[in-house]
């Protein structure tokens, strides 16, 4: 590719049909407590 | 949908419903200006003739074949097809809780959400041993199939109510095997009691802690106050370094706060890496619009180029193999949470609840003191699951700004609580916060593109 760099490898459409099982952190309650970035919590299935 | 950017020096293209993050040339910048699906095979000819007066006409043509290619292999201009998702979005079961052991505090900080720890309910309270136990067991009882759970001790200031947190994890603990559950413990505290027994406690029992403090000294002592109205910076520095060192630097947030009176934020966390703490998190200010140091759209312009020279600082000390994390910068774009996770968010009021010292159950502990949205108590076992499934039903599907919104798989429909305090409706985006968030967003992504476009150039 000349034009274009495609700098992540995941599809996040991939992680629908089996995601939800619910096991992550719940995001706000690691450091923010007064708003909401959920992006930035891990899988931990 | 995508959403393109320039920022840094780089020009960055966000495909929003797979998450693609691709790095794009000039050309392709404009062309994308031009194009969207359905695409044909070869460039239509009224767009190479638009583009070709800037552009070299072959340059145009493999771009757009790179476009389409991309198109094909979904990670750009891809559908969003998971609203049928957020149908299925039910009441889940509990496995978070914001434990207000204390609702006293012992600084008087002016911006305080829960108004210097009594949350604006004129009585300040301790939780009972007896209080506490039951709320841990409301958790393990309504935490379905959940393994983790996590409960935090909050306040006003949880070191008030020592003897009582101490008493609660050994009691949670004790009943961990029974149901097959573990608990992470958290705690965030002003550091004004903390002593070295108390620090080995939470470094063997806390799976995180939060160290609030707003940065320099200055800063910090303007509105982090004492109840004689003298600042808490020497008092809690040293302790919290000693804790951080004791914990090994892992799995700590230095917090803090930022309002109209340190615009130049970044220079706060630059302050408290220097000072030895590279875990860093700063918040803006959530507060009635009229107080003096209120965030208003009028700081939006400073607030934007502060979070970008905050990106670029990060950018500098990585490259010098000084490494910080800042709180809202963080961001995993392989291994992120799945698509289900990012379509409700934090969870407060489905699967994370507030307990007061009274007992009462609040869906976080922004909504404690918000009569319309007690949940319960529980102390006379009430529980109003209504209240519960409005929230499991509040994602980013039934939030009509955040439908559209090119970051809403990232913040997930921002904080409930922040849309209920500004705009009434927990369902309504509050723009302040999302204009910041956005702004986070794209900083957080250039991060993650411009080291990616380094390692690029190291292997040339």
């Amino acid at each position: 590719m000349k034009h274009i760099i495609t700098i992540n490898k995941a599809n996040l459409k991939n992680t629908a049909a089996k995601g939800g099982c619910g096991k992550c952190q719940a995001s706000c309650q690691s450091a923010c407590k007064t708003s909401c970035t959920v992006a930035n919590q891990k899988c931990e299935k | 949908m995508i959403h393109k950017y320039k920022l840094n020096g780089l020009n960055i293209v966000l495909d929003v419903h797979s998450g693609g993050v691709h790095l794009v040339d000039e050309i392709t910048y404009d062309l994308l200006d031009n194009v969207e699906p359905p695409f044909e095979e070869e460039c239509p000819k009224w767009v190479i003739e638009k583009m070709m007066r800037f552009h070299d006409e072959r340059d145009v043509v493999t771009s757009y074949k790179e476009i389409v290619k991309l198109y094909k292999e979904g990670i750009l201009f891809s559908e969003d097809d998971y609203e049928k998702f957020a149908a299925y979005s039910v009441a889940s079961p509990i496995k978070a809780m914001c434990l207000l052991v204390e609702q006293d505090c012992n600084l008087r900080c002016e911006y305080c959400f829960a108004e210097t720890g009594d949350y604006g309910l004129g009585k300040r309270m301790h939780m009972s041993f007896e209080t506490g136990k039951k709320a841990m067991d409301f958790l393990l009882e309504n935490s379905g199939n959940r393994e983790n759970l996590e409960l935090d001790f909050f306040g006003g200031e949880p070191l008030m109510n020592w003897d009582v947190v101490k008493q609660l994890v050994e009691y949670g603990r004790s009943r961990e095997k029974e149901f097959g559950k573990r608990f992470r413990f958290t705690v965030t505290t002003n550091g004004m009691l903390l002593d070295r027994e108390k620090m080995d406690f939470i470094n063997r029992e806390m799976s995180n802690v939060v160290l609030s403090v707003d940065g320099r000294k200055e800063v910090n002592d303007r509105v982090r106050k004492r109840v004689d109205g003298t600042g808490c910076y020497d008092r809690i520095m040293d302790k919290y370094k000693e804790l951080v060192d004791l914990r090994k630097n892992e799995n700590y947030y230095v917090r803090g706060t930022f309002t109209k009176y340190n615009l130049d934020f970044a220079e706060d966390v630059l302050h408290l890496y220097n000072e030895g703490f590279d875990q860093i998190s700063a918040e803006p200010v959530v507060c009635e619009p009229t107080m003096s140091y209120a965030l208003t759209e009028k700081e939006l312009p400073a607030i934007f180029s502060e979070y970008e020279r905050l990106a670029n600082i990060i950018l500098e000390h990585d490259k010098q193999g000084k490494h910080f994390n800042f709180f809202h910068f963080m961001l995993d774009l392989d291994q992120g949470p799945c698509a289900i996770k990012r379509l409700r968010g934090c969870g407060s009021g489905n699967e994370y609840v507030a307990i007061t010292p009274e007992g009462d159950i609040y869906p976080c502990h922004q909504f404690v003191g918000i009569e319309k949205y007690k949940m319960g108590n529980l102390n006379d076992g009430t529980f109003n699951t209504d209240i519960k499934k409005e929230f499991a039903a509040a994602h980013i599907y039934s939030k009509e700004d955040c439908k559209k919104c090119w970051a809403k798989f990232y913040c997930s429909g921002g904080c409930n609580a922040n849309n209920y305090v500004y705009t009434g409706n927990i369902l309504t985006a509050h723009k302040l916060s999302c204009e910041m968030e956005k702004k986070r967003l794209e900083c957080a992504i250039m991060i993650k593109a411009a080291k990616a476009a380094e390692e690029l150039d190291a292997e040339v």
